[in-house]
């Protein structure tokens, strides 16, 4: 099997290989037969990527230890749904999940383009299958998913206690696919800088990639935030982390290139810029992969250590300067259709708002990269922690936010003084009524969340508006009832009005984290039972231990220590919690004993959260076990004095009662546990906000409609008269 | 003056003005950003009150809580020269003896006194790859 699955990767770099040379000679010669045979090396790369994954899959699945992979990050007691997750937390598994998505999403592409952009499409074959022809080399020379070992354990490593949570199973493949998809864009661009095609026509046939790896992304990033507040016992949902970083970076770019081939589809301006930003997401997107496979921020050691490091760096560093190079030779046919008529017009609100994602981006890049580059400059490495990540986002998100209110409001091309009194006048007034009612709410000393909260209901106010105008405007003309006519109006311009709900999700979300961060409540503290403290209005009591044994699929899984807590609000019963502390055995049975090896492990918090519309209420614990010590020296003594006497039987009885023997000991005279308590106002609300912001998404990327065909032939048709005159 | 003119003085100043800003928040992080350290450099010359950011492994059996404070001892990576860790706060969850952890130290008399909750661990994705191949 393991050979099937190697021939299967093999096969793929071949057929990979063979379809760039088809593509690539059958464009330059035009030669139909070659390009539609390199074409269907596409499809048979997909069908012999998603043979291999379905492989490795069902070796998690059969326990196939003899398997590397398998043996090192799956074990017989790792529950079904994990074991599925487990192959792409490892390094081979998740390149091979890569280059399972790049190969669906290069399919799906070559499908819907398959009667359009003739020219082109050969050469962005061939970029994909040179994506796809790295990462199978990759598998094939260094990382191989399918490496036998010579013996076979009867039992496998288990998945990392860390990463058993439901998010494993979607956090990863979603941030692939996001990455993976910003390569269809990306390869259309080299494409039709190649064949100097550089009208909008690439633009738009990948519209709905660079949309969807947008959703993608975001969804990936936002379930990573998750997952770090709710789970990991960090506390928080942001920490400008290496790893955080790099998806946030193409996540930047790939939003400026959203808004700004609008530009470049309606007036035909900013071509350069626009190649430009879409070839810097794809390498992002590379980069991003990069990171967090090789290991190199971690520590420069890290890097001479991982076998990914310098092939990425050489494929990097080659897409960058082909990128520049492709771009400055093309730069005659790129010049913009149209100048700047006026700055007060949406093209230079679009303008602007470009200007700051890329200034965020090189903001991120050079913190997130800043430990490199003071060793390479100073000698000396050193990094910057978040207040100097905030020191710059902050002030650059809130101008970003206002600008995603403004832009909807202002005319293309000039606007007049008329057009602002009539657009601007109801947001501005909100703002203003915002402004008052919080600073006499006295939230006038955190001046950047006020800020934020002032602009987020000019956004707010913004988007509202649009709605309620269109909507007046189509009951005007085809006498519906409200909800219909509002629902028309969404229905005949999901892009647009995606688009604005988008905005106002993104609003929300950034009222969610300003309040959240300038308004929270910390205690650390360390209670005995009985005891109270308060946070916030908050007064929580830790009222009782609790400990128990928890088994899995028949086995010992973990032991947990946790704490019964209540919390109340001027006096009244609010809820109840139990923070608690899982303590997996390691595997190491012979250096820290059959008991002591559960303390030696991983541990992962079960953090206590109450989630409120106004207040997250969130405690995580931390036992005292140093008290349980002598305890388990003792039982460990037994056991080894007892080793080989007992049958195997037998032995897992006595653990099991000697473990028991401890929780209850623990139950008995608990020690006092450390506590860290967060009370954050309006948390809730990023996640609405950021489920709104993906319906907006959803609804702008959402294929077809009632008329999309026919609307699709004319606007076409239109373009291409207005194309003509321009010429005349 | 001519549209072609106007346009790269426009270009020019919007330039200058991008890579001044860029200049400014280079400049700003080398003053800003806390030096990275293992303890054997830190043994070998630290000023006592500077901010360092220690990286190294947590060695083995160090760990003692006492209060909401804890002390351990922290080696280089590849084993060495250890130095003392006093710290207070939260302790991430994948905090272990032996595991390498990044903290902010400042050197207090003969230990280092860590900023609360200063202390971080890798990414759990990290670990996973981490026993075979090193």
């Amino acid at each position: 099997m393991a050979a099937f699955g190697s021939a299967c990767l093999i096969l793929t770099l071949v057929v990979a290989l063979y379809g760039i040379g088809a593509s690539l000679v059958g464009a330059s010669r035009g030669r139909a037969d070659l390009v539609a045979s390199g074409r269907r090396s596409v499809f048979a790369v997909t069908g012999l990527t998603i043979t291999a994954f379905v492989l490795l899959e069902s070796m998690f699945l059969r326990d196939d230890f003899s398997n590397e992979v398998v043996a090192t990050h799956s074990s017989t007691t790792t529950p079904l749904f994990f074991k599925l997750a487990a192959a792409w937390s490892s390094q081979e598994g998740s390149l091979l999940l890569w280059l399972l998505l790049l190969s669906i999403w290069s399919s799906l592409v070559l499908f819907l383009v398959r009667r359009r952009l003739k020219d082109v499409t050969p050469y962005a074959t061939a970029v994909l299958l040179g994506f796809a022809a790295f990462f199978a080399a990759l598998m094939v020379f260094l990382e191989p998913p399918f490496e036998v070992l010579p013996v076979v354990p009867t039992e496998g490593t288990g998945l990392n206690p860390l990463l058993r949570h439901p998010s494993m199973m979607i956090h990863p493949p979603m941030l692939y696919s996001g990455y993976t998809l910003f390569a269809i864009p990306f390869a259309f661009a080299i494409a039709a800088l190649w064949v100097r095609r550089v009208d909008a026509e690439w633009i738009r046939s990948t519209r709905r990639f660079a949309l969807a790896a947008w959703i993608f992304l975001s969804i990936g990033i936002l379930l990573g935030a998750r997952w770090s507040y709710a789970e990991l016992g960090w506390g928080g949902y942001w920490a400008w982390d290496p790893v955080e970083n790099a998806s946030l970076m193409p996540w930047l770019i790939g939003t400026a290139f959203i808004h700004s081939v609008m530009i470049q589809e309606k007036r035909g301006m900013l071509k350069v810029w626009n190649v430009t930003l879409i070839l810097a997401t794809g390498i992002l997107c590379l980069l991003g992969t990069f990171l967090v496979r090789s290991g190199i921020l971690q520590s420069i050691h890290a890097f001479g250590a991982s076998t990914l490091g310098v092939p990425f760096i050489v494929l990097i560093t080659v897409l960058i300067f082909g990128s520049i190079w492709l771009v400055t030779s093309r730069r005659a046919m790129l010049r913009s259709e149209h100048s700047l008529d006026s700055l007060w017009s949406r093209e230079s609100v679009f303008l602007a708002n470009n200007i700051v994602f890329v200034g965020l981006c090189l903001v991120v890049w050079w913190g997130t990269f800043f430990p490199l580059i003071s060793e390479a400059v100073t000698g000396d490495p050193a990094s910057v922690g978040p207040p100097w990540f905030d020191r710059y986002v902050v002030p650059l998100t809130i101008i970003l936010v206002l600008l995603s209110g403004i832009a909807p409001l202002i005319a293309w091309r000039r606007g007049t003084l008329a057009n602002a009194r009539r657009n601007l006048l109801w947001p501005t007034a909100t703002a203003a009524v915002a402004l008052v009612v919080l600073l006499v709410a006295g939230i006038g000393e955190r001046p950047w969340a006020l800020a934020m909260f002032v602009v987020a209901a000019f956004v707010l106010a913004a988007v509202v508006q649009e709605f309620w105008r269109g909507t007046v405007a189509r009951r005007a003309m085809a006498d519906e009832s409200v909800p219909v006519a509002l629902a028309q109006l969404v229905r005949r311009n999901r892009r647009r009005y995606g688009g604005y709900l988008v905005h106002a999700g993104v609003a929300i979300l950034f009222v969610g984290v300003a309040a959240s961060s300038a308004f929270q409540d910390v205690v650390d503290t360390r209670l005995q039972v009985g005891e109270t403290t308060q946070v916030g209005a908050y007064d929580v009591t830790y009222v009782e231990p609790v400990a128990r044994l928890v088994i899995a699929n028949d086995d010992l899984e973990r032991i947990e220590f946790g704490a019964k807590m209540r919390v109340e609000r001027d006096g009244e019963y609010v809820t109840t919690m139990t923070p608690s502390r899982g303590f997996y055995p390691s595997r190491a049975v012979v250096a820290f004993g059959p008991i002591g090896r559960f303390f030696e492990g991983e541990a992962t918090s079960e953090v206590g959260l109450r989630a409120g519309r106004l207040r997250d209420v969130w405690i995580a614990m931390t036992p005292d076990i140093q008290q349980l010590e002598p305890i388990i020296e003792r039982g460990d003594r037994v056991f080894s004095a007892a080793a080989g006497k007992l049958s195997p039987e037998l032995e897992a009885t006595a653990l099991a009662t000697a473990l028991r023997g401890i929780t209850t000991q623990y139950l008995e005279d608990p020690p006092p546990a450390t506590f860290r308590m967060h009370v954050s106002p309006l948390v809730s609300w990023m996640w609405i906000g950021a489920i709104l912001a993906l319906l907006g998404g959803l609804t702008a990327v959402w294929p077809g409609g009632p008329d999309a065909a026919g609307r699709r032939v004319r606007a076409g048709y239109a373009a291409r008269v207005a194309q003509d005159l321009g010429r005349a | 003056m001519d549209p072609s003119r106007k346009r790269q003085v426009r270009l020019v100043v919007a330039l200058t003005a991008a890579i001044c800003l860029a200049g400014a928040l280079m400049i700003t992080t080398f003053s800003a950003a806390s030096p990275e350290r293992i303890p054997s450099q830190l043994i070998a010359g630290a000023e006592p009150g500077k901010t360092y950011k220690l990286g190294g492994k947590v060695v083995d059996g160090s760990v003692q809580r006492s209060g909401d404070t804890m002390t351990f001892e922290m080696k280089d990576p590849k084993g060495g020269a250890t130095v003392p860790v006093k710290y207070a706060g939260a302790v991430p969850d994948p905090f272990r003896e032996g595991r390498e952890v990044v903290v902010t130290v400042s050197k207090q008399g003969n230990t280092y006194v860590a900023e609360r909750d200063s202390l971080v661990t890798k990414c759990p994705s990290k670990f996973t790859a981490e026993p075979k191949k090193s």
